[in-house]
């Protein structure tokens, strides 16, 4: 038994069952890094050492019960973790190691999870590729000559890859679901403010949002339900219970929306299709689909990209070259590029045309999604117009993230719940359907998605590395 | 020509709030050793958080309707961007579009026209920066940055340009500081760094203010490193004298930032502002809008009386004169004392009226003003005891006195030849020998004294 590919929920399964250790699960995760890292580079630190020391001191307190205990985990290196390094896959923060964790990691630690390593990702996740990390770019395990998406590629190339039970990964628009769509994998995006952003470095802060990215959406579930909740450090996190769904919830009855402007006529030839077939199969498990209306996509771009480029202007100012390590000059392109067009677009004179118009439009997307959800339960598009492209595809292309993450980025926006899970593959490459609901909506979305899942079987395939 | 100063005052106060604004750290930070009292929160590490401090908002807002502001029911923060190596985040985080108070006004009184108001412009809350030091280090000059200061929570009260005259500007400063301290949410020290000062000064041809409207000056100068009252006055004075040689002389005045140099007593440029610094400000995604209720806003007014309210009463209920009202009511702790005392008096000398309550008023105000009675030390009852002790002394003396004064100086016939030779010096032993026999005032027997010699 290859024990690095288990899901989370075997792998709990069998240490509550003394079928291994965790010992033997960290070991087994260890040696395929070992193994597949020269491919894949979906790591920026490994910490093989503390952690087998970790897995050891488990097996001495066998009285202790925690959920995760014993479990690796691998963490997206835009959170801070205590003692160990923390670079957000940017020069300028190379060699920083943190003094404290994020509230997600200490929350996973709790848990008894066992980190394993911090993943890589597009600098300070600026980018939907991973190849604008300063540490060289992770490759797609499916297809090494294809990016994995981003900005949390690391995490889901690991997870794809069987390097990892599971990772977590965060998200401003699009950065947990298109990678793992493109990997294969599933990842959830919950509400904004369900999971607390304290010690996440900030991409953009009105949309950040930590997530899990696993192989199975029972395991989602599982991480979700750890890292979710209120926190006091986080005056943007939601002080509301996180509810248990407990019974699965049906399908039968459900209504699910599938937005015309979203299955764009620009698409790659074969994602529309696959994800109209996932819509057969939701419809054959008594789902009543039916199609819906939107704002077209292309307006949440112009919203999402001056929104998140002021927030990120402003968020990177404490990177001062004065504390930290690096120099400003350190900072990449595309690091550059988008502090350069948010100072530019919060300037006294252009934040009435762009950043306050902005954030009108926003309202007017946020009301367009209520609108819908009068008539709909949940939202059924593809991840991603396309599946992963190749290795150098977004060099030069300063919108690549924004037109790979259009289908994304509305939602994004609004704040909403969504998950994307695996329903096909197109020229040997996976294909994402992304299920999004409303607000605090994620038990029904992870019901919904769950049930999918069981009907199908494209969660089982892996990669031939 | 004439011309008459235009000013307006910015004045920050730090809040004596026990937490900092954004995190849990301790707001102390005068004496402390330096980067103590940090976190990531303080200290703008990647990732960290603000959360508002419950009580500063509150604080705020008691202190924006004291002054009579209008309470913006809806509010949020902003973040101020700019670099300077003593602010963590490279940004601040403040109160921009909506502060929570806006529209207020404190009245001044010792005007010839009678009450002058000031109007008040906003009132925001915002964060304190680190602090810089310059020191040498084995033989290098650098600059070390202090974090402890770094979130404490600051007030900024700002006036329009309503003053026309340094006293205006000093009575409005004492007011001012008098109020924060009734509301007990800041020492207000001037010394300290809790309350800090920047006027804006400019002038302008005093003919332009014949109308009700006038024309304000198309300039200012604002004043930094303002660490008192007198050197507020200083240099505003300084600055205004300044203005008026330059507008004598023809010259036009730069829109600057000028610091006070107190050794030079000067002001001196700091920066041009010719070009206004663009602060990029867009609202704290951090942090959610605040928004209130009527009812919570009347709520967190301050309950107790207001300096001015507690002044007209100290007049009307215990007729005391303006002056003395002043005084009395220079701070809680004195007037609570000084009613404390008269309460006493009521009780304990009540049912014996030989002297009116009404003299009593004025004796017990008299014996605090003037005896600068210790209120941590003597309780408000003892002071009532001893002033009736002493006016016991002083009425029934009289006679025993000119005894006593008779008595020294029949027994001491060789001083009284001395004194009267000259030797005037000797009469502090007959005063000295009075006093052993009758302890009365010094000045009293001296007179009796001088009288019979």
């Amino acid at each position: 038994m290859e024990l690095n590919k288990l899901t989370l929920t075997e792998a709990m399964d069998g240490l509550s069952e003394y079928k291994f250790t965790g010992r033997d699960l960290v070991s087994a995760c260890l040696s395929r890094i070992k193994e597949v890292e020269p491919k894949i580079n979906a790591f920026i630190t490994v910490t093989a050492e503390a952690a087998n020391k970790e897995a050891s001191e488990i097996q001495e307190k066998p009285g202790d019960i925690k959920p995760f205990l014993g479990v690796p985990a691998a963490i997206k290196d835009n959170f801070n973790t205590k003692g160990l390094k923390t670079t957000a896959a940017s020069n300028i923060i190379r060699d920083y190691v943190a003094p404290y964790d994020a509230t997600v990691v200490h929350k996973i630690k709790e848990s008894g999870a066992v980190i394993i390593g911090k993943t890589n990702m597009d600098a300070f996740a600026h980018g939907s590729s991973t190849e604008t990390s300063d540490f060289g770019p992770t490759k797609n395990p499916w297809n090494t000559d294809y990016l994995p998406g981003g900005s949390s590629g690391g995490s889901a190339a690991a997870v794809a890859a069987d390097e990892t039970i599971f990772a977590i990964g965060s998200e401003t628009a699009g950065s947990i679901r298109q990678p793992a769509a493109w990997c294969g994998v599933v990842g959830l995006k919950p509400t904004y403010g369900r999971v607390s952003r304290y010690g996440l470095i900030a991409m953009a802060s009105s949309t950040d949002s930590p997530g899990p990215i696993t192989k199975t959406v029972a395991d989602a579930r599982t991480v979700y339900r750890v890292i979710a909740g209120f926190d006091l450090f986080d005056a943007t996190s939601a002080d509301r219970p996180v509810s248990d769904s407990g019974n699965l919830k049906k399908i039968a009855g459900l209504k699910i929306g599938l937005p015309k402007e979203y299955f764009r006529t620009e698409a790659q030839p074969g994602v529309n299709e696959t994800v109209m077939a996932a819509a057969k199969k939701l419809e054959s498990l008594g789902a009543r689909v039916l199609e819906v209306s939107l704002f077209d996509p292309k307006y949440a771009i112009s919203v999402y990209t001056i929104l998140q480029r002021s927030e990120v202007s402003s968020n990177l100012a404490r990177f001062d070259g004065i504390r930290f390590g690096g120099t400003r000059d350190q900072f990449n392109e595309e690091n550059k590029r988008r502090i350069m067009l948010g100072t530019y677009t919060l300037q006294s004179g252009y934040y009435e045309a762009y950043y306050q118009k902005a954030q009108k439009i926003r309202t007017i997307i946020i009301e367009d999604f209520n609108r819908v959800f009068e008539k709909v339960d949940l939202l059924l598009s593809p991840v991603s117009p396309t599946t992963a492209q190749k290795v150098g595809a977004s060099a030069n292309q300063a919108m690549f993230g924004e037109i790979s993450d259009i289908l994304i980025e509305p939602s994004s926006i609004a704040g909403l719940p969504g998950i994307s899970v695996p329903c096909g593959f197109v020229k040997g490459l996976p294909v994402g359907m992304q299920l999004v609901g409303p607000m605090w909506s994620e038990n029904l979305i992870l019901d919904t998605a769950q049930e999918y899942e069981q009907a199908t079987e494209w969660h089982k395939q892996k990669p031939n590395l | 020509m004439k011309y008459i100063p235009i000013i307006g005052l910015e004045v920050h106060v730090e809040l004596a709030t026990e937490s900092k604004m954004f995190c849990n750290c301790p707001a102390e930070h005068f004496g402390v050793e330096p980067n103590t009292h940090t976190c990531p929160v303080c200290l703008g590490l990647p990732g960290a958080l603000p959360v508002p401090n419950k009580k500063a908002l509150e604080w705020t807002i008691m202190l924006s309707q004291a002054l009579g502001c209008k309470i913006n029911l809806e509010s949020h923060f902003d973040r101020k961007n700019y670099f300077y190596p003593d602010l963590p985040k490279g940004y601040q985080i403040t109160q921009y579009e909506r502060p929570f108070g806006e529209n207020g006004g404190v009245s001044l009184k010792n005007q010839e026209s009678g009450i002058k108001k000031i109007r008040i412009r906003r009132v925001h809350l915002e964060e304190d920066t680190g602090k810089l030091q310059h020191a040498e280090i084995n033989g290098e000059s650098v600059s070390l940055v202090d974090f402890n200061r770094s979130g404490v929570p600051l007030v900024e009260i700002v006036t329009e340009p309503d003053f026309r005259s340094i006293e205006e500007v000093d009575e409005y400063l004492k007011k001012l500081q008098k109020i924060i301290r009734y509301l007990g949410i800041s020492n207000a020290d001037m010394e300290k760094g809790s309350m800090r000062i920047e006027p804006s000064v400019s002038i302008a041809p005093i003919s332009n203010f014949k109308f009700k409207t006038p024309n304000l000056p198309n300039y200012r100068v604002e004043l930094k490193n303002i660490n008192s009252f007198r050197f507020a006055r200083k240099a505003i004075d300084y600055e205004i004298k300044r203005q008026t040689e330059l507008l004598e002389k023809g010259d036009k005045i730069i829109q600057q930032t000028r610091g006070w140099d107190d050794i030079r007593n000067v002001t001196v440029p700091q920066r041009e502002k010719e070009k206004a610094h663009d602060y990029r400000y867009f609202p704290e995604p951090d942090i959610p809008p605040i928004e209130l209720t009527g009812e919570q806003v009347s709520g967190i007014k301050y309950q107790g009386e207001l300096p001015d309210e507690k002044f007209a009463r100290f007049q009307k209920d215990y007729g005391l004169s303006d002056y003395d009202a002043g005084i009395l009511t220079e701070n809680r702790e004195t007037a609570d004392y000084y009613e404390a005392a008269v309460k006493a008096a009521n009780v304990l000398v009540g049912a014996d009226r030989e002297i009116p309550l009404k003299l009593w008023r004025k004796m017990i105000a008299n014996q605090i003003i003037n005896k600068k009675v210790n209120t941590a030390e003597t309780v408000p009852a003892e002071l009532v005891k001893k002033i009736v002790e002493s006016k016991k002394t002083s009425e029934v003396d009289e006679e025993k006195l000119d005894a006593a004064v008779n008595e020294v100086l029949n027994n001491n016939s060789e001083v009284v030849a001395s004194f009267k030779n000259g030797k005037t010096g000797v009469i502090g032993f007959l005063i000295g020998s009075v006093k052993r026999i009758v302890p009365a005032d010094p000045r009293l027997i001296e007179e009796k004294l001088r009288k019979k010699l």
